[in-house]
């Protein structure tokens, strides 16, 4: 195919068109469905899939990043002598940027790439057609429930990453390189304001937790109904996915932080 | 079985996630200091306010007592207004004196209140109008110039004075 040619430019322009209008119909449709979270047993099985499984491997990844950030920050500021502010550095790097974009690219890995695989191999399998042939409706049914507890897991991780990530600063800057524990915290907390760092994290990742999911759900729902279909469609889950929750950091912390 | 046993670790997790945001709240972004104290209002005319900014503390005896709420420009007086909000719970004389001060050498700029002698408090709305302005460190320098300037004429050893340079400031 090429791009010279107008009718296969406009073929091109007018598939990606009909995809983005049938993307946007389903978050429309998954928004639109808070019913979705009146049948709640549902919604909490996919809090527990996606959330409690995702807990380890975020719990970890925030002590690492946490002991990294510990450790580079001391030795960049150890040149100026302001080695107590290590604290307040690493609790406005984690609240801020740190810990929703690295929870909801972990997240996107771990949970989304689960979600995809399920809901293609349901497309592939005909397990969503023969819902329809029962008047089930399956973005209801089946979708709904998967968006709400993601969109529900997300913004907790992301508070886990942060907490976890700030105790793994505390361990390598208090008791290992022997920063005052009254001087860490006590910066720290002069420096971290609740509604402007802490909460503007948390809107953060609860906006990241709606695209995650709906990412992870689009490609399930839109694969291929073959084998090779359902694993492009979750390598395309992590990359759109990961791609879009940067962009859309970029996009907030401009908004959010930009005064 | 299979579903209460999800309940009770959905609960945990959802626990899990309330404690850490709590943690944050707590530990480090200091939520108890956050004063949702009743406050009044007091205005302050600066010549010069150097870095100020709103949310800046205001110290008394180096205890905070209030933040500084707007600085906005009063273009009859040339000077600028900055609003305080100090807490109820502390009242100060009618003649106390207003500093911008700096903590440190380096450190961030805050308002330091000296309290007067007179009987009456301040109450809200008021204007303080005994205020020394911010510290600017050019002018300092080009006052210490002239009058390192203003010495060393007649020695006409120093460097730093040249020839046309003024005797008087």
């Amino acid at each position: 195919m090429s791009f010279w040619n107008p009718a296969d430019l406009g073929f091109a322009v007018r598939s990606k068109l009909s995809d983005l209008g049938r993307g946007a119909r389903l978050f429309w449709r998954l928004l639109s469905d808070l019913g979705g979270l009146r049948r709640f047993s549902l919604v909490r099985d996919q809090v527990h899939f996606l959330g409690n499984y995702s807990l380890a491997i975020i719990a970890v990844s925030g002590l690492f990043v946490g002991f990294v950030m510990g450790l580079q920050y001391f030795y960049g500021l150890q040149r100026y002598g302001a080695t107590e502010s290590v604290g307040v550095l690493i609790s406005l790097s984690l609240l801020r940027e740190f810990g929703p974009v690295i929870t909801a690219l972990l997240f996107a890995g771990r949970a989304g790439t689960s979600l995809t695989a399920e809901i293609g191999l349901m497309k592939a399998g005909e397990q969503l057609s023969a819902m329809e042939m029962m008047a089930v409706d399956p973005v209801k049914r089946v979708l709904a429930p998967r968006f709400w507890g993601g969109v529900i897991a997300m913004p907790m991780l992301s508070a886990v990453f942060c907490a976890v990530g700030i105790l793994g600063g505390w361990v390598v800057c208090v008791p290992l390189l022997g920063i005052d524990a009254g001087a860490f915290w006590s910066q720290m907390q002069n420096g971290t304001d609740v509604f402007r760092d802490l909460g503007n994290g948390v809107i953060k990742s609860i906006v990241f937790g709606f695209t995650v999911t709906f990412v992870a759900l689009l490609q399930g729902f839109e694969a291929q109904p073959t084998p090779e279909g359902v694993s492009r469609a979750t390598t395309r889950t992590v990359v759109v996915a990961s791609l879009a929750v940067l962009a859309l950091d970029f996009l907030l912390t401009a908004m959010m932080f930009s005064i | 079985m299979q579903r209460s046993n999800n309940d009770i670790w959905v609960g945990l997790f959802v626990l899990i996630g309330a404690a850490a945001l709590l943690f944050l709240a707590l530990q480090s972004a200091n939520l108890l200091s956050l004063n949702f104290q009743k406050t009044y209002s007091v205005t302050a005319r600066f010549d010069n306010i150097g870095g100020l900014k709103p949310q800046t503390a205001v110290k008394s005896a180096g205890v905070v007592v209030g933040r500084v709420e707007s600085i906005t420009f009063n273009d009859k007086l040339f000077q600028a207004d900055v609003t305080l909000a100090l807490q109820n719970r502390y009242s100060f004389p009618k003649d106390s004196s207003l500093k911008i001060l700096t903590s440190g050498l380096l450190g961030e700029q805050y308002i330091g209140i000296e309290a007067g002698a007179e009987e009456k408090n301040l109450q809200a709305g008021d204007t303080v109008t005994s205020t020394q302005s911010a510290v600017v460190l050019e002018n300092l320098i080009s006052q210490f110039l002239f009058s390192k300037a203003a010495d060393g004429t007649p020695n006409a050893s120093n460097a730093g004075a040249a020839p046309g340079t003024p005797n008087k400031k």
